[in-house]
C-alpha cells in the first residue's frame, strides 16, 4: 500500500515538473534560437549561460531554506501559489483548446523576435542587445520552472528528484532543438500546457488540503483522483465552451 | 525634472512587479476565490464534524472557480 501511494505521487511530481520544464524550454529555446539566427550565437550563448546560472543560484538560495518553514504553513502557502498558477494555466489551455483565444504559435513568436531583432541596429564585438534578450527570454521562462521545482519539490520533500527531473527535460529538449535546428513549433506545446494544468491544479488542490489538516480519503491516493477530476472538468468545460461559442470570433484578453 | 528611482527601489518594485502578475495580473478572479476557498477550507476543517466535507468542497471550489473564471472570459468575448 505504501509504495502504491508514494508511487503515485512521484508520477505527478514527475510529470508535472517535466512538463512545464519542457513548455518552458521550448519558449526560451525559441527566442534564443531568434537571437542566434539573427544576430550571432556569441552574445545568445552568453545570455542563456548567465540566465541559467542566475536559474541555477536562486535554487541553490531558496531550496535549502524553503525546507526549514514548518511543513503545514509550507504546504497551505505552495498549495495556494500551485492552485492560483494552476488554474491560470488550465484556464489558458481550455481558452485554447475552445477556440476562444488564439494558440500559442512558436512559428509566429519567433518572425516576431526576427523582426524586432532585425529592426536594432548590430554593435561590433559584444552585442548588448543579444545578451539581453536571450537573458531575458531564459530567465523568465525559466522563473516558473524555479518556482515549480521549488514549490513543488519542498513540500513533497524530494527537491533533489525535481531539480532532476527538470534538467532531464531541459537538456532533452535543448539536444531535439539543435538536432531539428529550428525553433519546436511542431511539439504539441498547448496539449502539454493542458497537462501541466491539471497537474497544478491537481497538486495544488492536495497540498492546500495538506496545510489546513484536511483528512484525504484514501491519504495520498486522493492525489491520483483529484487528476482524474481535473482532467474530466477540463473535459467538460472544453466541450461547453465548444458547443456554446461555435463560431466565436472574437479573442480574450488573457 | 524626473529623478530616476535608486536601485534598491527599482528591484523592489520589480520584485513586487513580478510577483503581481504571476499571482494576480489578469484574472484578479482566480487570485480572490483561492483566497476565499483557503478561509472556507480552514473554518471546515478546523471544526472535527465537518472535516470530511472539507475533503469535497476543496475541489469543488477549484472547480467552480475555474468555471466562473472561464465564464468570464467567454463574456468578455462575446462582447
Amino acid at each position: 500500500m505504501l509504495s502504491v501511494t508514494v508511487s503515485s505521487g512521484v508520477v505527478v511530481l514527475v510529470g508535472a515538473v517535466f512538463l512545464a520544464s519542457a513548455v518552458e524550454m521550448i519558449e526560451a529555446l525559441t527566442i534564443v534560437f531568434a537571437v542566434g539566427h539573427t544576430r550571432g550565437w556569441r552574445s545568445a550563448f552568453e545570455g542563456t549561460i548567465v540566465a541559467l546560472l542566475c536559474l541555477g543560484a536562486l535554487v541553490a538560495a531558496f531550496g535549502p531554506a524553503l525546507v526549514h518553514v514548518p511543513l503545514d504553513l509550507l504546504r497551505l502557502i505552495v498549495g495556494g501559489v500551485l492552485l492560483i498558477f494552476g488554474l491560470q494555466w488550465l484556464r489558458k489551455a481550455v481558452l485554447r483548446s475552445s477556440g476562444l483565444k488564439a494558440k500559442h504559435d512558436e512559428d509566429e513568436i519567433y518572425r516576431d523576435a526576427v523582426a524586432e531583432l532585425s529592426a536594432q541596429p548590430t554593435n561590433a564585438g559584444r552585442d548588448r542587445v543579444s545578451f539581453v534578450m536571450a537573458f531575458k527570454g531564459v530567465f523568465l521562462e525559466g522563473l516558473e520552472v524555479v518556482i515549480t521545482v521549488l514549490t513543488l519539490g519542498t513540500s513533497a520533500h524530494r527537491l533533489g528528484l525535481a531539480v532532476i527531473v527538470a534538467a532531464v527535460a531541459i537538456v532533452l529538449v535543448g539536444i531535439l532543438g539543435v538536432v531539428v535546428a529550428k525553433q519546436l513549433s511542431s511539439v504539441p506545446e498547448n496539449a502539454m500546457k493542458m497537462a501541466v494544468g491539471v497537474l497544478l491544479v491537481s497538486y495544488g488542490t492536495f497540498w492546500t488540503g495538506e496545510g489546513l489538516k484536511v483528512h484525504w480519503p484514501g491519504g495520498d491516493t486522493m492525489l491520483v483522483g483529484l487528476v482524474a477530476i481535473y482532467l474530466a472538468i477540463t473535459w467538460l468545460y472544453v466541450a461547453w465552451l465548444r458547443s456554446s461559442a461555435p463560431k466565436q470570433a472574437t479573442e480574450v484578453s488573457v | 525634472m524626473n529623478k530616476q528611482p535608486s536601485f534598491p527601489v527599482r528591484v523592489l518594485k520589480g520584485f513586487g512587479m513580478f510577483w503581481w502578475d504571476f499571482l494576480v495580473g489578469d484574472t484578479p478572479e482566480i487570485f480572490v476565490a483561492v483566497l476565499v476557498i483557503i478561509g472556507v477550507v480552514a473554518l471546515l476543517s478546523e471544526s472535527g464534524h465537518f472535516n470530511a466535507a472539507a475533503a469535497i468542497v476543496l475541489p469543488v471550489l477549484g472547480v467552480g472557480t475555474l468555471g466562473a473564471s472561464l465564464w468570464r472570459a467567454k463574456r468578455a468575448a462575446g462582447k
